[in-house]
């Protein structure tokens, strides 16, 4: 097991947003957390990257426990996030952006040249501020910033959001390439089919709490509505 | 999920019986202290006072409305000099030339926000001292005030020295009274409330409603109102100003320094800060350089230390707050 | 009044290294060190200190105190200014002017209130000769050439520098900068090491060039924070050319009336505020 989250409890401000939260995650596999807003996917992804406080235990890289560790180690031993709603550098332009991504200096097959060849768009705009893209590109540049740090396991935290269905299509079309190399996925999403579709298994949220979990092919359409909105 | 519907009443906290007893103790002191205390006691109570009102100004701007401004004493030295100007030149007793001169500074207050709300954060607070420099440099510039060596208020001359010092001590009383009086009442009105949701977050509250802008101002203006009253008492108690005495940063480090020490935005932590600040000062100023070195060092180790001050610290542990703006919201 | 101007001009030049000291550290951390005219008049007097006990050349002194200025600004934002960092201005805003108090009453009772300034030999008389009517001091052209390398140096820094880029990356967004690996309390100690080093160069120059007594500190800092809202925030050559307004307008109001040239400046600063908020050079996007 790659990624073992076991029994995690976690809190925004002074709310508790997770309750006894557990998913595991395989080398090589695309994992979908599906939820409505507020069921704790946002608080799940900054659990797991080191922004918000929780046990030791109730996380596992490799068997090693990562819970609480500060951002920047969790990072190096390999874990990245794609943030929602992008959080580009403004100040930076799409190169940059892409620099930022490396400076932990994981060895690995991911550089600019590589993040230019997955998304040939931004070798042409690699000179431009980033906030100047359109949604599309910059999501590309958020997710090739993630990339640079060469991580094993990759949070994307609704990358789908605010884009349209053809750009949506695009990005996702580019997730098999990502992973050829056995690097994990965690796909947040919203969106149901999305979801379904690009993971091999899948966790719904519901106030906090794993309300489903199972193969993606597997689960009816039914199940899931009713696991994601609760009724 | 089903949804419960609750009736929710609002009720402001009952207002507290020690601190109220205490007031009445103070007060019951205070005002027979003219019959029975001595002269000098009279004089340092005004000049307490003084500092006491700059103070609790500088909390509502700095601690309920979130702009920290270096640059109060621009409003303590045109307090001053207004008295000074309307008695000497225009014969205005100063007993009625303190109000007079405090809401003239307010007046002054409404070019000068114009000015000071360009500028956010810590900008603001430099920005504050700047204009500060600017009023200074041009009363410097006055002669008729007496320019850069200041001069003497003269209004006084042929009133009876005991009449002029308990009607300054009565002022200075009501003026300390009212302060806290209006001060409590705004913060538990709902403009009070309002101006707390603005400290919380300037977005949120906007989007509920509050002109934010308007509060600040007002703020701004009444903070203007009181410290310029500080000004006005302090130089109609002393008879003496100059540009650098009226308009020196050191007013404002002194009333940072008290709120730091009593607790900032509390409205308790002036009143606290301020008995501190009194016994300090009357024990230990004589130490100059030192004494100054040790309020700085004192104001940098509460805010890293103790943030909500002495009267946060009391607060944590008794679990009371001596002056409750709090309210309650009770489901029936 | 050419002269009167470029006496402006080199006056300028001494602010712009007041200011950009300021400018970083509101720059990258929003935070803005009220202490800091007081800093740089300690380390004019620091500079006098070891010239006066070790006999050090000027020049020594000046290479001594970078390193220290260094390490100073590094350990107080890593053991003090961190600690206050937050939305609130107030904590920082408090523990600077409690600094500044400090500084200020400390080198009074260790030096007295009397103004000193650092013996620099026959510079402080050399002059160069541009046309026979109009000399200029070396000394003064030096600290203006001083200021240009800063300021090219800083905007460098922050454009094509790892170092320049971890500034922007927390300033943009601290939480993503740390999710890249970045410690945002080390990027931030090491900027504040940085503006130290422009903090003790002007301490250095003020020391040679005039004099520094221990309550000047205000007025520095003044000086500082007007060129910067002169010049516009956020750009180095803006406070460059904010700092050269300031010290013409100055310059030229002593000329006038030696009672009114601050006055002037202040007012000058006043106008821009009011009729020009972002500033006279503000930085373009793209």
């Amino acid at each position: 097991m790659l990624l073992e989250v076991q029994g995690l409890n976690a809190f925004y401000g002074d709310a508790q947003a997770l309750f006894n939260v557990s998913l595991q995650l395989r080398a090589g596999e695309v994992v979908g957390v599906l939820g409505a807003n507020g069921a704790g996917k946002s608080t799940l992804m900054k659990s797991l990257t080191g922004l918000v406080a929780v046990d030791k235990g109730a996380i596992r890289l490799r068997q090693q426990p990562i819970g609480g560790m500060p951002p920047g180690e969790i990072v190096k031993h390999g874990v990245a996030l794609v943030p929602e709603g992008r959080r580009l550098f403004p100040s930076m332009t799409v190169e940059e952006n892409l620099m930022m991504g490396g400076y932990s200096k994981r060895p690995g097959r991911w550089n600019k040249h590589a993040i230019f060849e997955l998304f040939p768009i931004l070798e042409e705009k690699r000179s431009q501020p980033a906030t100047s893209l359109s949604g599309g590109q910059q999501q590309m540049v958020a997710i090739g910033r993630a990339l640079m740090s060469n991580p094993d396991v990759l949070l994307c935290d609704e990358i789908s959001l605010g884009l349209a269905p053809v750009v949506i299509k695009d990005i996702y079309e580019s997730l098999p390439d990502i992973c050829s190399d056995g690097m994990s996925v965690v796909v947040v999403e919203q969106d149901v089919i999305v979801a379904q579709q690009c993971s091999a298994r899948l966790y719904c949220l519901q106030e906090g709490r794993v309300s489903l979990e199972g193969t993606s092919d597997a689960l009816t359409r039914d199940q899931i509505s009713e696991a994601y909105f609760g009724i | 999920m089903t949804v419960h519907t609750q009736h929710i009443n609002m009720t402001r906290t009952p207002l507290p019986i020690l601190p109220i007893s205490l007031g009445v103790l103070f007060l019951g002191t205070a005002i027979t202290m003219p019959f029975w205390g001595q002269a000098y006691w009279l004089h340092e109570f005004v000049n307490i006072s003084c500092f006491f009102i700059f103070a609790m100004m500088w909390n509502l701007l700095a601690g309920y409305g979130g702009m920290v401004s270096v640059g109060q004493q621009a409003f303590f030295g045109l307090g001053g000099y207004f008295v000074l100007a309307m008695g000497n030149l225009a014969g205005v007793s100063p007993f009625i030339g303190i109000p007079l001169a405090a809401i003239l500074t307010a007046i002054m207050a409404l070019p000068l926000s114009k000015l000071a709300f360009r500028l956010n954060g810590g900008y603001f607070a430099i920005g504050t001292w700047v204009i500060a420099e600017v009023v200074r440099l041009t009363v410097a510039n006055i002669s008729i005030v007496g320019g850069g060596s200041g001069t003497s208020l003269t209004a006084f001359r042929g009133v009876d020295r005991v009449f002029r010092q308990h009607m300054t001590y009565w002022i200075a009383l009501t003026c300390v009274v009212a302060t806290v009086a209006l001060i409590l009442l705004f913060l538990r009105s709902k403009q009070g409330l309002a101006l707390q949701a603005i400290r919380d977050s300037e977005v949120a509250a906007s989007s509920q409603g509050v002109d934010v802008i308007r509060m600040k101002l007002a703020v701004y203006v009444v903070a203007a109102l009181g410290c310029g009253l500080a000004g006005a008492l302090y130089f109609a108690s002393n008879l003496r100003i100059s540009p650098d005495a009226a308009f020196s940063v050191n007013w404002t480090a002194f009333a940072i320094f008290i709120v730091m020490i009593g607790g900032v935005g509390r409205i308790e932590g002036p009143i606290i800060g301020t008995f501190v600040f009194w016994l300090i000062n009357h024990y230990l100023s004589d130490y100059g350089t030192w004494y100054l070195i040790g309020l700085g060092g004192l104001a940098i180790v509460m805010s890293l230390y103790m943030k909500d001050g002495l009267a946060g610290f009391i607060h944590r542990k008794t679990g009371k707050d001596f002056l409750s703006i709090k309210r309650i919201y009770r489901s029936k | 009044m050419l002269e009167t101007i470029i006496q402006g001009i080199l006056l300028g030049g001494l602010y712009c290294i007041f200011a950009l000291g300021l400018s970083l550290m509101f720059g990258v951390m929003r935070l803005t060190n009220i202490a800091l005219g007081d800093q740089i008049i300690i380390s004019g007097f620091i500079a006098i200190g070891m010239a006066t006990v070790l006999g050090f050349n000027v020049l020594w002194i000046g290479l001594l105190l970078l390193p220290i200025a260094y390490i100073s600004g590094f350990c107080f934002q890593g053991w003090v200014l961190n600690r206050t960092l937050s939305k609130d201005p107030l904590p920082s805003l408090v523990v600077t002017f409690g600094l500044s108090i400090v500084i200020q009453n400390t080198l009074q009772m260790v030096f007295g209130a009397n103004p000193r300034s650092l013996d620099v030999g026959s510079l402080s008389t050399a002059g160069v000769e541009l046309s026979p009517s109009l000399t200029v001091g070396v000394l003064p052209l030096i600290i203006f050439v001083s200021a240009i390398v800063c300021t090219f140096g800083l905007q460098w820094l922050f454009a094509h520098t790892a170092i320049g880029r971890s500034f922007r990356a927390v300033s943009d967004d601290r939480e993503v900068a740390e999710l890249m690996g970045l410690s945002a309390k080390r990027v931030f100690a090491t900027a504040t090491g940085l503006a130290f080093c422009l903090i003790a160069l002007a301490g250095w120059f003020q020391g040679m060039r005039t004099t520094v007594s221990p309550s000047d500190g205000p007025s520095l800092l003044l000086f500082a924070f007007e060129a910067v809202i002169i010049g516009g925030m956020g750009s180095f050559w803006g406070t460059f050319l904010g700092a050269m307004v300031l010290g013409v307008t100055q310059q030229v109001g002593f000329h006038y009336d030696p009672g009114w040239g601050i006055w002037f400046g202040h007012l000058v600063f006043i106008v821009v505020l009011f009729i020009k908020p972002n500033g006279l050079f503000p930085k373009t996007k793209g």
